[in-house]
Parts: structure tokens; sequence; C-alpha cells
């Protein structure tokens, strides 16, 4: 823990996006967590992230539960609204605040006891009703605030770090997020923003729910041999299928590959997403692909990372039930009570 | 890019830019920390050590440092290096008890010392204390040379020049002979010394030799004997219209000068651009705060006078013309000539070294300049027992150059003395050693200050023209500064890294303020800079670099605006980065490296 806030200070060369802040201005306060802790590094990428979208910070919501990466939404975006909920109930309170203002961006932090044990069946609801929103899995396989016991999401067959190995079969948060119906999937790793950054900001302008596994190593517990989530595990396993531009309507279109190499998928809001293939067979258009592929990898022991699912014509929940476009606390009084003609004509609807 | 080794000192030394900038080498963040703490007297014996005169240096100094300081790169302005260490002059108590006791055993060996100005008295310094039994001659009346003649008492009072030469005086072993004007080397090599040190200074101004010059010649005054003349109260008015030709620092001392002796409109008057004056940039400020302006682009063509009294001078106005390369010429503008009226003129136009006591005949050669030739490093001439140091040797420089100058010199007849080679120097001492206490805790304030620099307070300015020797700043206090010493970075605490410790983890990168650290491909210095986290454009600043990690990355971090606030070794899991503090000290003669 660090006990001094950070310099205000900073290169006099920081450049500022077209709303007039620095990567700096995204910051939140000081970590508390452990040094070195992945977390720490999944927060810099979303912190850098918001600043090339150039979101404004008061459009922005983060909510979490709890657990270590449930603080960290503390630790980015001050200037950003937050709740932290009870442990696991992130994912309702979340459906709670978009269903009554639909304006805001959604970013939902989790961990994998939040969201694979306590939580699990809040994540698997929210993600089949489309919420609007990124969530974002901070995942460590490991309960780090109680010292270390496997959580849901350890591999069966890893090591702790007093050497017990896990006999309980590991919740693949991706595939269930695929099956739960999720437009946008993606899994990464916190020891490589290249890929992190694009992917945080791919998932932000998706419509519907978006989901990113992030592993992240926890270097008290869970970064040691036999370890499935290590940074060494990872770096060894990681098997990236694509590499993703984010291409704002704002952007000029700079990078490109040979033909046949990129695929561009248009979003909802405009963006573009160019994916560089590194893996020609992958198609992310393919849930049943997605899936086969997936479990193929992953019973030899390789981690898929990459934008893994995307759908980009894919709705929200408030297509399904058809609110209206207004978020409640703008409508007025007039529109909130339309009198007794109204009334009278909705109980003859229901007669 | 090869990764950085510890070859010597001088890759830390160099992070610590004010230390690097200083001739002297005086390690300033750690007297800085030591004036922080309250410890003025520790702080002050530091530069003791190293600069010989932090009295005199805190309030007159050419603060080669401040340009160099890195606050000045991150923020608006550098921390105020020169008015602290008078901080720790003024408040240092009695430091007498921590003086080098005076000298019971000699040497054998003696040693005269030509000028008593700061580059012999320095030399003085580092050798009476082994045991050299040194003469110093003085043509003035008393010690410290330009500092005590050329420095106006408002801005030096005399009792911080008697006390710090009196320090040296007090080293025993130490000869001052004042009234005593050297006018032959000849006679003085054959008093039969075993070296000979000329710290004889610049003692000449230069004239100005144009029309009317002869004819008005009793209100035409050279600046330095003029201010020499007011340092020792043989003046003690000038007249109501004053006009200082020159644009260096002893103009600034000549203008200010006058207004406190009765100069009531007294104008500066320079012949280039008032951005290219020769004079300090806070020199300048000073003398536009008493009301004394700043002309530039005149060229001075003729004293006018009437009935053999000075009446004015004629300036032709001119403006700079730049050619291909850059060289600047100043050309005629066109506009007609100006006549300013005054009644006394001071002409601070340069200085020259003049030797005219150094005969033809006894081996000491000159260059084409009239120079003597000296060897850059060992100060000694083309006589071996005879050395330079201060403006003598490479012409007019300042008080920081001289003693450095002098320390370099007393290494060199020491040598001399011991029938060594003087061309062997002794490298500094350095240290480097971690200030970890805690799992992030430190020896050293490692939170930054963001503070913006204070002004020193100042005497109000009608009672501070009221007379030439009532100083005219009153110095930072404690409370100011404390303050001011929390500005500073500690650059010397540095960061290190430990390649065989690094995870990658990106915990360094993420916490870093500045974007200094980038983990990335090797590459070569050129292509590495471009592709840092934020471009590393300060070519004069060194990029810190790490062999191979296991990813195949190496870590590369841009010293340039680093604020060694420690936050990367707080945040690295595994110690591989860590704060350790370098320390170098520079060797004088007879220290433990020689």
């Amino acid at each position: 823990m660090t006990y001094i806030l950070k310099p205000q200070l900073h290169h006099p060369k920081l450049p500022t996006n077209s709303l007039g802040y620095t990567r700096r201005d995204y910051e939140g306060s000081v970590s508390t967590l452990c040094a070195g802790c992945g977390h720490d590094s999944i927060s810099a990428a979303i912190i850098q992230a918001c600043f090339e979208l150039e979101l404004p910070p008061h459009r922005v919501a983060k909510l979490s539960g709890i657990g270590c990466s449930s603080k960290t939404p503390d630790y980015f975006l001050g200037n950003s609204h937050g709740f932290n909920t009870v442990h696991g109930r992130m994912p309702s309170v979340l459906t709670g605040a978009n269903l009554a203002n639909r304006d805001l961006i959604y970013l939902g932090v989790s961990g994998d006891g939040d969201s694979a044990s306590i939580g699990l069946g809040q994540f698997a609801h929210a993600i089949r009703r489309s919420v609007n929103m990124l969530y974002i899995v901070e995942n460590n396989g490991v309960y780090g605030l109680t010292k270390g016991q496997f959580s849901a999401t350890s591999d069966k067959g890893s090591k702790s770090k007093r050497g017990v190995v896990n006999t309980d079969a590991g919740i693949d948060m991706v595939s269930l997020a695929l099956q739960m119906g999720a437009t946008f999937v993606g899994r990464s790793f916190s020891g490589d923003k290249d890929q992190l950054v694009p992917l945080i900001k791919a998932g932000l302008s998706h419509k519907g729910a978006a989901f990113i596994d992030c592993i992240s190593p926890c270097v008290q517990f869970n970064n040691h041999n036999g370890s499935t989530k290590s940074f060494d595990y990872v770096r060894e396993h990681n098997e990236a299928v694509n590499r993703l531009d984010v291409i704002t309507p704002r952007d000029e279109i700079k990078v490109d590959y040979k033909p046949g190499e990129t695929v561009r998928v248009q979003q909802h809001d405009g963006s573009v997403l160019s994916l560089h293939k590194l893996n020609e067979l992958y198609n992310p258009n393919s849930r049943a692909q997605a899936l086969g592929y997936l479990q193929a990898r992953q019973a030899r022991g390789q981690i898929v990372t990459g934008l893994l699912f995307v759908d980009p014509k894919a709705g929200d929940l408030h297509d399904a039930v058809d609110t209206v476009e207004t978020p409640l606390n703008q409508l007025n009084e007039h529109e909130l009570v339309p009198g007794q003609t109204a009334l009278a004509r909705i109980n003859q609807s229901l007669r | 890019m090869q990764r950085t080794r510890e070859v010597g000192a001088d890759y830390f030394h160099k992070v610590v830019d004010c230390q690097w900038a200083c001739p002297a080498h005086t390690p300033v963040p750690e007297y800085i920390r030591l004036i922080a703490d309250g410890r003025y007297a520790d702080a002050y014996m530091i530069n003791w050590k190293s600069n010989v005169f932090p009295g005199v240096l805190g309030r007159t100094c050419d603060r080669p440092c401040e340009p160099a300081c890195r606050r000045g790169r991150v923020e608006e302005e550098p921390v105020a290096i020169c008015r602290l260490k008078r901080v720790a002059a003024d408040n240092k108590g009695d430091v007498e008890g921590r003086m080098p006791p005076p000298v019971s055993h000699s040497n054998g060996k003696r040693v005269a010392l030509v000028g008593c100005g700061p580059a012999s008295l320095t030399v003085a310094r580092d050798l009476a204390p082994l045991g050299y039994q040194i003469t110093i001659f003085d043509g003035e009346t008393k010690s410290a040379g330009m500092i005590r003649s050329q420095i106006p008492r408002f801005r030096l009072p005399e009792e911080v020049i008697d006390e710090e030469v009196g320090y040296i005086a007090a080293l025993g072993g130490i000869e001052m002979k004042f009234g005593h004007r050297i006018d032959s080397l000849k006679a003085l090599l054959a008093e039969g010394y075993d070296a000979v040190f000329v710290g004889s200074g610049a003692p000449r101004g230069r004239d100005l030799d144009i029309p009317g010059r002869a004819e008005a010649a009793a209100n035409v005054h050279i600046g330095i004997d003029w201010l020499s003349s007011v340092s020792f109260g043989h003046i003690e008015k000038i007249g109501k219209r004053v006009i200082v030709l020159g644009g260096g620092n002893t103009a600034m001392d000549c203008c200010r000068t006058s207004r406190r002796l009765g100069g009531e409109s007294v104008k500066v008057i320079v012949r280039s651009g008032f951005e290219e004056m020769k004079a300090s940039p806070w020199e300048k400020e000073d003398a536009m705060h008493e009301d004394i302006p700043i002309l530039n682009f005149r060229v001075p063509k003729a004293f006018t006078h009437e009935n053999g009294k000075l009446t004015g001078v004629v300036f032709e106005v001119v403006k700079a013309e730049y050619d291909e390369r850059g060289r600047r010429r100043l050309v005629p503008s066109g506009e007609p000539d100006e006549h300013h009226e005054c009644d006394d003129v001071l002409v601070a136009v340069g200085q020259e070294n003049a030797f005219p006591w150094i005969e033809d005949d006894i081996g000491l050669e000159f260059d084409e300049w009239h120079m003597p030739k000296v060897d850059a490093a060992s100060f000694q001439s083309t006589i071996p027992n005879v050395f330079f140091g201060g403006d003598a040797a490479f012409g007019p420089k300042n008080i920081i150059w001289a003693v450095a100058h002098g320390h370099e010199a007393a290494v060199s007849i020491h040598k001399f003395c011991q029938g060594q080679d003087v061309a062997d120097r002794p490298p500094p001492g350095a240290t480097l050693v971690s200030q970890k206490m805690g799992i992030h805790e430190w020896s050293y304030d490692n939170d930054v200050s963001n503070d913006l620099r204070y002004r020193v307070p100042m005497r109000d300015k009608a009672e501070a023209l009221a007379s030439v020797r009532l100083e005219v700043e009153l110095g930072f206090d404690r409370e100011l500064g404390l303050k001011e010493a929390q500005r500073c970075l500690n650059c010397d605490v540095q960061t290190v890294f430990a390649d065989k410790l690094c995870i990658e983890c990106d915990a360094c990168v993420d916490i870093c303020p500045m974007d200094c650290i980038t983990f990335t491909e090797e590459g070569e210095e050129d292509d590495l800079r471009g592709r840092l986290k934020a471009p590393a454009v300060n070519l004069t600043q060194d990029l810190y670099v790490s062999g191979k990690l296991p990813t195949g990355r190496v870590m590369a971090k841009d010293e340039d605006v680093c604020l060694h606030c420690g936050l990367c070794a707080e945040r690295c899991p595994t110690g591989a980065w860590d704060m350790q503090k370098f320390y170098l000290e520079m060797t004088h003669a007879g220290g433990c490296n020689a």
C-alpha cells in the first residue's frame, strides 16, 4: 500500500483529448491493493481506454460488488458515478440503474468470487437480459482477501501457494457468457495492455451485454509454479486469436493489413472494430464456433484470448421492454402524470 | 541499445542535474534535505567542504545549478537552490567546533598564492590542513579579492566575507600579506617557494575609447574600479543623472550602487538586445525593480562635454541582423542618433586579464590571446611549479568557478610537492545506498510538493535605496526555507533497477506519474527514444536501459522528468526497483581517494 498521493505533476508533453482532458484526469485515488496486483494494470487499461474514447467522466457509471477487484473502481475515473453493492449483487443494481438512466455508460467491475460464486446467478441473468454494459471480471482464480483459497474459476489440477491441488472443476466465465447470450465476449490478460485497451474500448462502445474475462495474476497468492493464473503460465499458454484496433468515427483509418487478414465490424455507435486475424480459421461472428474452439483449446491447456465473439447488430434490454427514450430522471410531471383520460385508456386496453 | 551499466559514477551523477552543473559539484539535494530537517549546521558544512564560501555564494552565486534543475522541466521554475544555501548559512549557529582544528605540524613545503580572492583562498583552505606553509600576497588592504571589492555591500554584507575568510585563516599555517602587490613573478620564484599559485583575477576593466573620453574624464569611471572605491569607502556620492554602459552583472551592480549614492535617474544602456545581455535574469529584474530602465540596441558614439564637464552620451540606434549561420550583427537602424544627458557615466563593458608582472624570459608561455598556457585539468602552467586558477586562468567567470579551479589546483600542487604526476587526477568518492526503511517507507520524504517557487523577501525599496551598506534581500526565514526546500525532487535518490527480479507486471509503468518507464522491444537508442510511453526528446538526458527480461523485452526509463517519488519502487512486488541515494563528493587535496 502506498501512503502518498500520486504527484499531480505530469509529463510536460502529456497529450489531451478533444475534451481537454489528459489521461491523468481519468485516474482515481492511489491503489491500496498489493504492489504488483494485476488489477492495477486493468485499472490503468480502463483509464487509457476512457481517455482514448474521449468519454466525459461524468457520463460513466462504474459499479462493483465486493472483493479486491471490486475495490478498484476507486482507483480509476475519480470523477464518474460509482456504486459498491452487496457481494455479488452488482449486476442487479447495474440493471436497475441502466433502466432508470439509459444515457450513462455502464461499467461493471467484478471478480471471480463476486461473479462466479456468490453472484453467479446475478451475472448470468444480467447477461441474458442484454443489459447495455461492459462487464469486466478481474479473474485471478483465488480468494485474495481471505488469504488464498481456490475460487470457482481455479482450474482443476491447479496448485495453491501451499501446494494443495484443486479437485473441483473451474467455471469458465467466457463459455458461460457465450451460453447466456452475451453479444460481445473477449478475454485478455492484465499483463498485455496492447490487447486489453482496445478490447475495453470496443466493449464500452458495444450496445448490449459486453463481457471481458481478464486474467489478472494475484502476486500475493497465485503467482507461483503450479498456478494456472500466474504471469509466467499465462504468458506461456496465451493464444491470441486476433489483434483489435478500435476506430472511432473521429479517427482516421491508418493501420491496414493485407486483404483477407483483417475483418471490419461496424458497431451501433459508428465505431469500427478492425480485427487483425492471428489465427486465420477463427471467426468471431459465430457463437457456436467460438464455443467449440474454446473447448478444444482449453482441453489442450491453452488460454484463448482476444475478441472471441461479437454481434454488432445486437439490441439491449431497453429495446426488449420498449422503455421510453428519455432517462427517467429527466421525465417531467406532465409525462409522468398523464391524467385521467390516459389512465382510462390504459384501463380500457386491459379489459 | 546497451544495457546501462555501472560505468563509474558519471551515469548517476548526471541524473543529479544541479550537482552535475555545479563547477564544484556540491551535493545539492543532500544539503537541501538537511535544511528541510532543520539541520542547518550540517547543511552548511557540506557546502563549506565543497564550495568554501556558502554564505557568500548563497547571496552572489551565478547559480549554474538552477537552470539545470529538473523542477524547471516538470513545473515552471527551478528550486531556489542558491537562496537555500543562504538559509543554511544564516541559521547554522556556531560552527567553529566543526572546522578542522588548527594545523599543528608543518610538512616543510612553502606555497605562495598571488591574490587573495576566492581561487587562492580555496587553495589555502585545501592545503593548510596538510601542513603547507602558505603565504598569500594581495595589493589591497583586505582579503577576498573581487568578493569584497566588486560585489556591493547591499548584496553581500562585509561580516559574511570576514566570517568565511576567518574560517580559512584559522586553519593555521597561512600568512596573509596585504598591501603587498607582486610586481615580478621572477622575483617571487627566486624566493624558493615549492609552488606558486596565481589567483590574481581579471583586474582590468575595459575602457571605452570614443570621442570626448579624455575631455570628460572626470565624470567617466571604469565600473569595477569605481565599485571597488565604493566598497573601500573612497567614493560616497555620484551625480543625480547616471548612465551605465554595459549589460553584464557588473553593470547591474554599478546601476544599483548609483541609486544608493544619490543617483536619481539611473539608466543602463546596452549595445545588444535585452535578451542577449550577459547579466543574469534575476539581476536585471532586481535593477528594474529599483526603477532603473534598461535601454537596448544603442551603441555609444561619443561623450558630450561643456567646459571640460561631461554633459551626456550620444548613441547610435542599431538593430540585430542574423546571417545564415545565425551569427548576430548589429547594423544601423536608420533612426536618428540619441543624446542622453547625464552627470556621470560608469563603463562596465568587460574585464581583461593583465599580467604586466610576469616577465617574458622566465619560461612561462602565453597563448595568442595573451593568456598563460594552463592545463585545463591540472591548472599547471608551462613552469611546472606555477599554477593558475580563477579568472587568471581562463578569463572572467565567477566565484563558483574560481572555487572549482582552486580545488583542482590544490590537488595538483599537493601532488607536485609529493613528487607525483599532476595529470593523474583522483576520482570522486561515490556511494549508492538503498533508502528503504520499511515496505513503503523511505528515509527521504518522497511526497512531491506542489508549491511554486517562493520569492525571497526584500527590504522595502525606499529603505533599501537609502544606504549602500544595507542588505536588500532579507533571505528566506526558516519557514519559507522549509517550504522551498520541500520543492526539491531529491534527484540524488536514484531509481535503481535489478533485471533479475522483474516479473514484468507493469505496476511501475502504471503508477509512474511522469510516464518515464516503458517495457518494449530492444532497439538502438534513436529508435528506442521514439517509441517510449512518452517520447524521450531531451537528448541531454540519458535513457536507463535494462538487460533482456524473460519476455524478451527490455525496461527503458527516460531520466528526463523523473520526480524521484519512488512510486515505482513502492508498487514493485519483487523489489526490482529500489530507491538508492547516490552521494558524490569531489576529492580534494590529500583526500582519501587521492
